[in-house]
C-alpha cells in the first residue's frame, strides 16, 4: 500500500497540479487565437507579471499588517487578476491592435507578441533582478500529510495548502468559464466570434467589445495560473517562459480554438509529464523478493530520465498533429 | 532605393567608428567577428522566412548542432576514451539503435504479413516502445562508463573549418527530418513545432555528458586561424598580436559571409528563386501549376538551416568554448528574428545590415544603461532618494527590454524592414 | 419618405471601384430584387450598404438619415439586416444560440421575436438545440433567415437565398420570403434565379457595371423584351 500512496503522491497530486497550470493557461491561448486568430507568444509574460502583481500586493498588505488563515498571495488573488486583465488590455491596446488596425497578417502578430514577450520580461527584471522570491517568506506553507496507515501504508498522503488550494480554484473557474461561454450574452458572442468572425460582425455584435473581453479573461486567468504556480514553486522572472511549450501543446492537443480542449490537453499535459518521470521502481520494489537474482530491478526505472522532462509534452504534440492535425477536440485545421 | 542602402550602411560603419572609439579596439574587433557569424545565420533564417515564408522559431538549437560539430571535430583527441572500453560500448549501441530502427520500420510495414488497422498501430506502438527500451539498456550503461573513466569522448582533433562544415551538414540533416515531420503545418503550429523540436536538441546536448561534457563546457577550443599567442611567439606584442589574430579570423569568416552571399544571390536570381518567389506569394496557385511546394520548402528549410549550422559552429571556435547552458531562446532565436525584420526580410543585405545593427545594439545597451544608470543613481543619491542597487545585473537585463522595444517598434512604423525586399517585375 | 434610397452610390474594395453610381429607393411593403451578370455589383451593392466596404460618392439613406460607412453594429439597432450569401450561421453553434445571436444588440426581451421565428419555421424549433452545422443546406438558409429577422428588421437584404439549394427548397425559401414582406419587413435581395425572383418582386434592378441598366416592377421587366434578351437568358 506504500507504494500506491508514493504513486499518488508523484503522479496523481503532482499531475494534477501541473494540469491545472497547464489547462489555465492553454484555455487563454485557446480563446486569443479563436477570437484573433494569433498565437499569442506572450502569454507566459501574463502569467509572469500576473504572479509580480498579486505578490507585490501580498507584500502591501503584509506590511499593513494583515494576517490570513490562507496564504496572502491567494487572497489578493481577485484584486492581481484585475490588474491583469487591465495590463493586457494595455498591452493589446498598445501593440496589436495598431497592427490589426493595418490589416497586418497573424503571423505579423505573432511576432509582435515575442517583441511583448522579450519587454515585458526585461521590464521584470529590471525591477526585481533575477533572482527568485517566495511568498512564504513570512507565512508558513502549511503542509497536509493524511495519515494512510489504515490502508495499511506507512507513507502518508501529502499535498500542500497551495496544491490544494489550486485544485479547488481551477475547478471552479473552469466551470465558472462554462457558465460564461454558454449561458452569458458575451460568453455567446465570444463563441460566435470564434466561430465566424465575419457573420459576427454582420448580426451586429461589438466585435471589438468581445476583444476586450477576451484579453480581461485571458489576463485574468493568466494571472491565477501564474500565482497558483508561483505558490507552489517560487516566484522568478522566467516562471512561466519556462513552461510556454507544454502549455502551447496543451492548446494545440486540445484543438486550438476550443476552450474545452485546452483544459483536457493541459490535464493530459500534466499527468503525462508526472507519469514519464515516475520512477517505477519505488512502485515495483516489492517484486525484486520474487525476481531472480540475475532480473532485479534498477535503482530508476523511468520511461523518461528527469532532465528530459520538458520534451514529453513536444513529443506528444508531434504526435497528436501527425495523427490528428485538428486537435482532439477538433480546432482550426493546419 | 540604392541610395538609401548606401546611407544606411554609411551610417553603420559610423556607428562601428563610435562604438570602436568608446569600447576600444580589442573589444570591437572581437563583436565584429561575431557580427559576421551572425551575419551568416540571419542570412539563413533570410532564406527560410524571407524567401521561403517559413516560419523557424528554432535557431537555437542549430547554433547549438553547430556549435557541438565544431567541438566534436576540431577538439583535440581523448586518448583516455579510445584506449578504453568506450568505442566498444558505443559501438554496440550503436548496433542497438539500429536494431530498433529496423524493428521500427518493420511494424510500420506489418501490413505486409496481414495485420492491420488497430493491430498495427499496437504493434507500431510496441515496436517504439521496445527500440526504445533496447537502445537504452545499451546507452546508459556505456554513458555512465564513459564519464567515468574518460570523462567525455572527446574530439578528433581535424582543422575547425572542417568542423564548421559538419556543422552545417550535421544542421541539414537535423533539418531535413523536422521538416519532414513539421512543414506541411500551419504557420503557429510551425513556430511551436520548432521551438519545441529546438528546446529537444538543447535538452539532449546539456545532458549527453558522455559526448559534450554538457554543463562542464568544454575549452579551448582550436582556431582556424593563427591565435593571439601564436602572434605573440613570433615577437609581437599584445596589442597588435591580438588585432593580427582577430583581424585574420575576421577576414575568413567574411570570406565565408561573401561566399554564401554570392552563391544565394546568383540562386535567387535565377529560375529557382522565381519559383520560391512564386510558392510564398501564393503557394496555392503554385502548387496548382505544378510545382512541387512541399519539396521545394524543404530544400529552403534544410539550405537556410545548413547557413544556421555554421554560423553556430563559427561563434563557438571564436569564443573557445562550448557552453550548453549559454545558449538561450532569447539570445539565439529571438535575437535573430529581430535582426531580420529590423533588416528587413527577404533582402539579403537587409539581413547582414540588421545583424550587425543590432548586433551591435544588443552589446552596447548593457555597458550604455550601466552608465545611465550610474548616471541616475548619482543623481538620485545626492537627492536624497538613496542609490540604485544592484546596477550591474540590473543593466544585464535592460538589454532584453531594449530588443523587445526595436522589434515591436519596427513592426509598426517599418514593417518592411529598413532595406526592404526589392520588389521584382515577374515576366 | 423612402425607406431606403440609395443616390448615386459610388464604392469599391480600394482600387477601381466597383459600383459606379447605383440609384435604389425601397418602401417598407416592397420586394426589391438586384438582378444582372456576374460582376456586375450586385452583392457589392448590399455590401456597401451594411457598411462591409468603403462608399466613396453618393448618400445612402435609411429612414432619411444618412448611413454610408456606418458599420453593421450601429446599422442593426436601426433596423437592417442582412444575410449573406456563404457561412451564413455559426456552425458549432445550436440553432437557438444562432437566433439568440441575432438579436445581440436587442437589450429588450426578445422571446416573442424567437417565437415569431420558431412560426415562421417550424423545423427550426424542432431542432432548436442541434448544431446549425448538422442541418442540411436548406435549413441552414432558414437559420440564417430567422437570425437576421431577430433584429426585428425593417429591411431584410438577402445575398442571394437560393443559391445552392434544391428546387424545392428554392420555392419554399421564396414563398417564406414574400411571408416575412407581408408581416411589414422591406426586402432587397439579390437572385440568380433571376426570373423566378422577378415575378414576385414588385420593384426590380437591373445592374451591369456598377450601374442601373434598368428599372421598374417585376413584371415589367420580365415583359421587357430587351431585359429579357440580355438579361434573363432569351
Amino acid at each position: 500500500m506504500t507504494e500506491f500512496v508514493f504513486f499518488i503522491n508523484q503522479v496523481v497530486i503532482s499531475g494534477a497540479v501541473l494540469g491545472c497550470i497547464y489547462a489555465l493557461g492553454a484555455v487563454g491561448i485557446t480563446l486569443i487565437f479563436g477570437i484573433l486568430r494569433f498565437a499569442h507568444f506572450a502569454h507566459s509574460e501574463l502569467m509572469t507579471s500576473g504572479a509580480f502583481f498579486a505578490f507585490l500586493l501580498a507584500a502591501l498588505f503584509a506590511s499593513w499588517g494583515v494576517v490570513t488563515p490562507i496564504p496572502l498571495g491567494f487572497v489578493v488573488l481577485p484584486l492581481a487578476m484585475v490588474l491583469s486583465a487591465i495590463f493586457a488590455l494595455g498591452i493589446d491596446k498598445g501593440f496589436y491592435a495598431p497592427l490589426r488596425q493595418r490589416g497586418a497578417r497573424p503571423v505579423v502578430l505573432l511576432i509582435a507578441s515575442i517583441g511583448v514577450t522579450l519587454m515585458v520580461q526585461g521590464l521584470i527584471r529590471l525591477f526585481f533582478g533575477a533572482g527568485s522570491y517566495s511568498f512564504f517568506e513570512t507565512e508558513t506553507k502549511d503542509v497536509f500529510r493524511i495519515d494512510t496507515s489504515f490502508l495499511g501504508s506507512t507513507r502518508p498522503l501529502v499535498i500542500t495548502e497551495p496544491q490544494l488550494l489550486m485544485i479547488v480554484v481551477t475547478l471552479v473557474s473552469v466551470l465558472a468559464l462554462h457558465f460564461f461561454l454558454t449561458r452569458s450574452r458575451l460568453g455567446k458572442a465570444m463563441r460566435a466570434m470564434a466561430d465566424n468572425a465575419d457573420l459576427a460582425q454582420v448580426s451586429g455584435i461589438n466585435t471589438a467589445l468581445v476583444v476586450r473581453v477576451t484579453w480581461i479573461v485571458a489576463g485574468a486567468l493568466a494571472c491565477m495560473a501564474g500565482t497558483m504556480l508561483a505558490l507552489d514553486v517560487t516566484l522568478k522572472p522566467d516562471l512561466a517562459f519556462n513552461i510556454i511549450i507544454p502549455i502551447f501543446a496543451a492548446a494545440i492537443v486540445g484543438g486550438l480554438g476550443q476552450a474545452y480542449g485546452a483544459i483536457a490537453g493541459g490535464l493530459l499535459i500534466g499527468f503525462a509529464e508526472s507519469l514519464a518521470v515516475f520512477n517505477w521502481t519505488m512502485v515495483l520494489r516489492p517484486l525484486n523478493a520474487v525476481l531472480p537474482e540475475w532480473l532485479q530491478l534498477p535503482a530508476t526505472l523511468a520511461l523518461v530520465p528527469t532532465e528530459y522532462k520538458l520534451t514529453v509534452a513536444f513529443v506528444i504534440l508531434v504526435v497528436v498533429l501527425l495523427v490528428r492535425p485538428t486537435g482532439i477536440f477538433k480546432g482550426a485545421s493546419s | 532605393m540604392i541610395q538609401r542602402s548606401l546611407t544606411l550602411f554609411a551610417g553603420l560603419f559610423v556607428l562601428i567608428l563610435v562604438v570602436g572609439w568608446l569600447m576600444g579596439l580589442p573589444f570591437t574587433s572581437s563583436r565584429l567577428v561575431e557580427a559576421a557569424a551572425y551575419s551568416l545565420i540571419a542570412l539563413g533564417l533570410n532564406i527560410q522566412w524571407g524567401y521561403g515564408g517559413l516560419f523557424n522559431f528554432g535557431i537555437m538549437g542549430f547554433l547549438m548542432l553547430g556549435g557541438f560539430a565544431v567541438t566534436f571535430i576540431s577538439y583535440p583527441i581523448n586518448p583516455q576514451f579510445w584506449g578504453s572500453d568506450g568505442p566498444w560500448m558505443l559501438g554496440r549501441a550503436l548496433i542497438a539503435f539500429a536494431a530498433g530502427a529496423l524493428l521500427v520500420i518493420g511494424a510500420r510495414k506489418s501490413e505486409r504479413i496481414g495485420i492491420r488497422g488497430k493491430w498495427k498501430g499496437f504493434v507500431t506502438v510496441l515496436a517504439w516502445f521496445v527500440a526504445y527500451c533496447v537502445y537504452r539498456s545499451q546507452i546508459d550503461p556505456a554513458a555512465a562508463y564513459i564519464e567515468a573513466n574518460a570523462g567525455f569522448v572527446g574530439g578528433l582533433g581535424a582543422h575547425p573549418v572542417l568542423g564548421w562544415l559538419f556543422g552545417g551538414v550535421l544542421a541539414a540533416g537535423i533539418a531535413f527530418i523536422v521538416g519532414k515531420i513539421a512543414l506541411g503545418l500551419r504557420t503557429d503550429y510551425l513556430a511551436i513545432a520548432t521551438i519545441g523540436i529546438s528546446e529537444i536538441i538543447r535538452a539532449l546536448i546539456k545532458n549527453m555528458d558522455w559526448l559534450t561534457r554538457g554543463t562542464l563546457t568544454v575549452s579551448p577550443i582550436p582556431w582556424p586561424t593563427p591565435l593571439p599567442q601564436d602572434y605573440q611567439a613570433t615577437g609581437s606584442d599584445m596589442f597588435s598580436s591580438l588585432l593580427l589574430a582577430r583581424g585574420g579570423f575576421l577576414l575568413l569568416a567574411l570570406l565565408v559571409l561573401g561566399a554564401a552571399m554570392w552563391l544565394i544571390s546568383r540562386a535567387y536570381a535565377g529560375p529557382w528563386g522565381r519559383m520560391m518567389r512564386a510558392i510564398r506569394d501564393n503557394h496555392i496557385a503554385a502548387a496548382s501549376m505544378g510545382k512541387n511546394v512541399t519539396a521545394r520548402q524543404l530544400e529552403i528549410f534544410v539550405f537556410g538551416s545548413v547557413l544556421m549550422g555554421i554560423g553556430g559552429a563559427m561563434l563557438v571556435s571564436f569564443t573557445q568554448i562550448f557552453d550548453p547552458s549559454s545558449y538561450q531562446p532569447i539570445n539565439h532565436t529571438f535575437l535573430i528574428w529581430v535582426m531580420i525584420i529590423v533588416g528587413g526580410a527577404g533582402n539579403n543585405w537587409g539581413a547582414v545590415f540588421g545583424a550587425v545593427l543590432i548586433w551591435l545594439v544588443w552589446v552596447v545597451s548593457e555597458p550604455l544603461a550601466k552608465v545611465i544608470f550610474d548616471y541616475v543613481s548619482f543623481w538620485s543619491s545626492n537627492a536624497g532618494w538613496g542609490a540604485i542597487p544592484e546596477i550591474e545585473s540590473r543593466s544585464a537585463q535592460m538589454r532584453v527590454f531594449v530588443l523587445g522595444l526595436v522589434i515591436t517598434i519596427a513592426l509598426r512604423y517599418a514593417p518592411k524592414g529598413l532595406i526592404p525586399e526589392a520588389v521584382r517585375r515577374e515576366g | 419618405m423612402a425607406l431606403i434610397e440609395l443616390k448615386h452610390v459610388v464604392g469599391g474594395y480600394g482600387g477601381a471601384p466597383i459600383l459606379n453610381g447605383v440609384n435604389m429607393a425601397i418602401e417598407q411593403s416592397d420586394i426589391g430584387v438586384i438582378v444582372g451578370p456576374n460582376g456586375a455589383g450586385k452583392s457589392t451593392t448590399l455590401k456597401a450598404i451594411f457598411g462591409l466596404l468603403k462608399v466613396t460618392g453618393g448618400t445612402i439613406e435609411f429612414l432619411g438619415e444618412n448611413v454610408v460607412n456606418s458599420l453593421p453594429d450601429t446599422l442593426v439597432p436601426k433596423g437592417l439586416s442582412f444575410v449573406p450569401q456563404e457561412k451564413n450561421v455559426f456552425t458549432s453553434m445550436t440553432v437557438e444560440e444562432n437566433l439568440e445571436m441575432g438579436a445581440f444588440t436587442r437589450r429588450d426581451d426578445f422571446s416573442e421575436t424567437m417565437a415569431w421565428v420558431y412560426a415562421m419555421f417550424p423545423v427550426l424549433a424542432e431542432k432548436r438545440r442541434q448544431p446549425a452545422g448538422e442541418l442540411s443546406g436548406g435549413q441552414r438558409q432558414m437559420v440564417a433567415m430567422g437570425r437576421a429577422l431577430m433584429s426585428k428588421p425593417k429591411l431584410l437584404m438577402l445575398d442571394e437565398p437560393s443559391a445552392g439549394l434544391s428546387p424545392r427548397y428554392v420555392i419554399e425559401i421564396f414563398e417564406t420570403i414574400v411571408r416575412v414582406n407581408k408581416e411589414g419587413v422591406g426586402i432587397l435581395m439579390v437572385e440568380q434565379n433571376a426570373r423566378q425572383a422577378l415575378a414576385f418582386a414588385s420593384k426590380g434592378f437591373v445592374l451591369a457595371q456598377g450601374q442601373n441598366r434598368f428599372t421598374g416592377t417585376g413584371a415589367e421587366l420580365i415583359a421587357d423584351p430587351e431585359v429579357a434578351k440580355s438579361f434573363l437568358g432569351g
